[in-house]
């Protein structure tokens, strides 16, 4: 499979008026806090050596604290730089509440993880799939709906996508 | 329209009047929006898409038993239940014993059509139960105690005011939802709290995947993903014909199924899920333990596949393509009546648009089909638009025949039978078979007229045609011509001794008893490029029956025309034809009335008039034998099912290379439709599709030729515009010098 470009990934999150921020995994722990709105949430990232442990999010949150949060902070082991998307995963740690209650989400994705497109990431699903990890959300941009006389971002899901992208330390 | 009203022109005045703006507004737009992401993913990539999804559907539906036996299998080994429902009242009473086995006081709902199939709602309100739609538009619908309007956007005949006064009405706010930022606001606010406090979550599933047990939902607004993930409870309602075979098998529908809806290029969300889902229950009892409550309910999971008549389509070889609908609004988006009159008159009890007959003849009734089945005209733009290349005219048509050979035969029936020269069964309505015979009311007409013309315009024969015909007497009527175009051409002799090319050009009804000149045109045009040019004895191609639904008569015809055109093919001629909807018999319909062979054979040696020119010019012709256009404006009207064979670029590139500056329409129809026009419940209607055409024109009009390929949009611009309008042949006749 192969790699999708950061730059490409970027030009399409900002035709989505989605916000990205490209760091080095040090620069992580303080973008991750910069970007926060608190009160904030968050799933544990599913990469290794990546962690929100030190970062002011609550994770494994109580309903309270996941309903009051502001923001909410998950990883996303895909991105597709033609389209924009990020894949949310259904995982015990709770991604898709947090990615879903709060206004603003912020997306943690591996500069290495990007596919060029969606043919691309189909190839990645299926091996997914193959592997019995079965239930993704393949989200692009903010939620929306023009069901009330005009396009409005901001329905059930988040209002505003911050994606921050980790290239691999130089 | 499950108040269902009759379709009578006052129900259409009224629509138009109280919908037909939001809806021609909302529609156009994702009609507009998907041509430019279709452009944009580029025409060869999207057509790759559209006969990959063909042949994935074909396969599925043919493997339709056992991909319900692999879901079921799949979906419980993972832990959850397939219960396959007959009809709507057996899949509403399992999803209310769910519902009970969980103790439910509510259950929240994302869109899903099938579920509105069943009217699962007012089945689960009778059981006690809280019903919320959560899906915006369906919110509106259900505040509002309405029926969708849209198969996408079941509101989208409501302007913003409109539902600011319905929810400040309904709700009491203490601010006012004076704009669609607040409504939306003030909605999630309230559906979030439902949601939250629900027991049970339904889902529908735009696709269901075999292998893994997993469904696709196609949402932008994130509620799906709500209902799917906060109650513990997750029912998922689909058609059985959602099945797909693997996650494989979805590429091509991810491609294709927000480009046709909306224009995206995917969806805000396309959830897979394989449940019941590791997402942590919530629970809300614990509101301030960690760990999302610390609940220690397991999620359940049900997954509801509907039959209601699916497997009777599967087996019905004219219905069986319904199936592979992906329920995108592609043919309702691309439709001129639909987008002005939109899902209240173009729909049935649940499905709108194109599709709708399809979907009504198979899961409810002929009947119901035959509420609105008139609607559709045959222009067949809804054909390339489809992203699973459904021959959706084709299934208008033939539940047309349907209706038409249900309906029981009256006296004048049996009078008629005798005098009219179709293969219909006595029952056939008394109008449908005036318009489908149309070629013997011209042949009597041209051989009477002027006297005939002189009749018909009467004021007593209007008013008689009106109340036995329903001939709407605003109509101007065609007016036939005492020499035909087949006499003329007899009368002369032939003009090229050493032809480049051979050309058989087919008279049209129209051409040959009314538009003469046009013919006459052509034939000049075809010699002065030193084409050889016979117009052959050959009878109507069978367009006006079959729009009609009178198939049968439609085949004869088929089957005759091509008789006799074939053995000038046979002799090395050309076909050419001056009538768009006659060459779309030849290149389109034909495939399905004649044997294969015949169909290629002619569909392979028959063009459109100005294409045949441009294959002359491009092959060598001088040009210089026709008047040149010299800088001179014309507004182009292509005809809808000429521009759905691809063609309308010829005679925008002939007129081009003669000189003339070319405005092109970029309406999907004229709204005349052939007799569509002249019916009276449909006038107003027709009208109102016109004027958009008459809009784009009217200025142009002034400075321009207003020119038009079909001989029902000349009828149309003439009757809206100022009469004068030409066939684009007509500018190249060399007798214009």
């Amino acid at each position: 499979m192969s790699t999708g470009s950061v730059e490409q990934f970027q030009q399409s999150l900002s035709r989505l008026d989605t916000a990205s921020t490209a760091v080095v995994p040090d620069e992580l722990a303080s973008t991750v806090a910069d970007l926060i709105e608190p009160p904030a949430v968050g799933a544990e990232l599913p990469f290794d050596g990546l962690s929100l442990a030190d970062a002011p999010v609550t994770l494994d949150p109580s309903p309270s604290r996941l309903r009051e949060a502001v923001t909410g902070v998950s990883g996303s082991r895909m991105g597709i730089a033609s389209l924009g998307t990020v894949a949310v995963e259904s995982r015990a740690e709770g991604d898709e509440f947090v990615a879903l209650y709060p206004e603003r989400h912020v997306v943690v994705v591996r500069a290495s993880d990007l596919r060029t497109d969606l043919s691309d990431a189909f190839g990645w699903l299926r091996a997914e799939f193959e592997a019995d990890r079965q239930s993704f959300i393949l989200a692009t941009g903010p939620s929306s709906t023009g069901d009330m006389g005009a396009l409005v971002q901001g329905v059930h899901g988040p209002e505003e996508v911050h994606v921050i992208i980790v290239r691999d330390n130089e | 329209m499950s108040d269902s009203q009759q379709l009578d022109a006052d129900r259409i005045r009224t629509l138009l009047e109280s919908e037909g703006d939001e809806i021609k507004e909302n529609t156009r737009l994702f009609n507009t929006e998907r041509y430019d992401a279709v452009k944009a993913v580029g025409e060869g990539a999207h057509e790759d898409n559209r006969s990959q999804a063909r042949a994935i559907k074909e396969d599925a539906i043919e493997r339709l038993p056992e991909l319900i036996n692999r879901t079921r299998e799949a979906v419980e080994a993972n832990g959850g239940t397939v219960y396959v429902a007959d009809d709507a009242e057996d899949a509403n009473r399992y999803i209310a014993e769910v519902a009970d086995n969980v103790d439910a006081d509510s259950v929240v709902k994302s869109k899903s059509m099938t579920t509105e199939e069943m009217d699962l709602n007012e089945a689960l309100e009778a059981d006690g139960l809280d019903v919320w739609e959560t899906d915006l538009g369906e919110f509106v619908i259900q505040v509002a105690e309405e029926v969708p309007s849209h198969i996408v956007g079941p509101s989208l005949h409501k302007s913003r005011e409109e539902i600011t006064k319905l929810f400040e009405e309904e709700f009491d706010p203490d601010e006012p939802l004076d704009s669609a930022e607040k409504l939306t606001a003030f909605a999630r606010e309230y559906l979030g709290e439902c949601i939250d406090d629900a027991e049970v979550g339904v889902t529908g599933a735009n696709f269901v995947i075999a292998e893994s047990g997993s469904i696709a939902l196609v949402t932008n607004e994130g509620n799906a993903r709500k209902c799917a993930s906060i109650p513990d409870t997750h029912v998922a309602v689909a058609g059985i014909e959602k099945i797909i075979p693997s996650i494989a098998e979805l590429e091509p529908f991810a491609e294709l199924i927000s480009r046709s809806a909306t224009g995206q290029d995917i969806p805000q969300y396309l959830s897979l899920l394989t449940p019941p889902v590791d997402t942590p229950a919530i629970g809300f009892d614990g509101r301030d333990e960690p760990h999302f409550g610390n609940g220690d309910a397991d999620r359940d999971f049900h997954l509801v596949l509907l039959d209601n008549g699916r497997r009777e389509m599967r087996e019905d070889d004219d219905l069986r393509e319904t199936l592979y609908c992906i329920r995108c609004g592609a043919c309702a988006n691309s439709c001129s009546n639909f987008q002005s009159v939109g899902g209240h008159a173009f729909g049935g009890e649940t499905y709108t648009g194109g599709i709708a007959t399809g979907w009504e003849a198979g899961i409810e009734s002929n009947d119901v089909a035959a509420e609105f089945n008139d609607l559709c005209t045959g222009c067949s733009r809804c054909v390339n638009a489809c992203p699973v290349k459904i021959d959706i005219p084709g299934i208008n048509t033939v539940v047309r025949d349907r209706i038409n050979r249900g309906k029981d035969p009256g006296f004048d029936d049996v009078l008629v039978d005798g005098l009219v020269p179709d293969e219909e069964e006595p029952g056939t309505p008394l109008r449908k078979r005036f318009f489908g015979n149309f070629e013997t009311v011209a042949r009597i007409g041209s051989a009477t007229a002027p006297l005939s013309n002189a009749v018909a315009s009467t004021g007593l024969a209007r008013k008689a045609m009106e109340s036995v015909l329903g001939i709407d007497a605003r109509r101007d009527l065609p007016e036939f011509r005492r020499t035909t175009l087949r006499e003329w051409a007899a009368s002369r002799e032939p003009r090229v001794a050493d032809p480049e090319r051979r050309v058989a050009l087919y008279p049209d009804v129209y051409t040959n008893y009314v538009r003469a000149e046009r013919g006459k045109a052509a034939v000049r045009v075809l010699e002065a490029l030193d084409c050889e040019v016979v117009v052959p004895d050959v009878g109507g191609s069978g367009r006006a029956p079959l729009s009609q639904g009178m198939i049968a008569t439609a085949e004869k015809k088929a089957e005759t025309v091509a008789a006799s055109l074939l053995t000038y093919v046979e002799d090395g001629y050309d076909v050419v034809a001056v009538e768009p909807s006659d060459l779309a018999m030849f290149r389109r319909e034909y495939e399905k009335l004649l044997p294969e062979a015949a169909y290629e054979r002619l569909d392979g040696n028959s063009y459109e008039v100005l294409e045949y020119a441009y294959g002359l010019l491009e092959n060598g012709a001088d040009s210089d034998v026709l008047p040149a256009g010299d800088g001179d404006g014309v507004a182009y009207h292509s005809h809808c099912q000429q521009r759905t064979l691809g063609l309308e670029g010829y005679t925008e590139a002939v007129l081009e290379r003669l000189g003339y500056d070319v405005l092109t329409s970029d309406v999907e129809c004229c709204g005349m439709a052939g007799s569509f026009g002249y019916k009276s419940e449909y006038y107003d209607l027709s009208i109102d599709v016109g004027e958009t055409l008459a809009d784009q024109f009217e200025e142009a009009a002034a400075e321009r030729t207003v020119i038009a390929s079909g001989t029902s949009c000349m009828e149309q611009l003439d009757s809206l515009l100022s009469p004068g309008t030409r066939h684009p042949v007509e500018l190249l006749d060399p007798e214009r010098r």
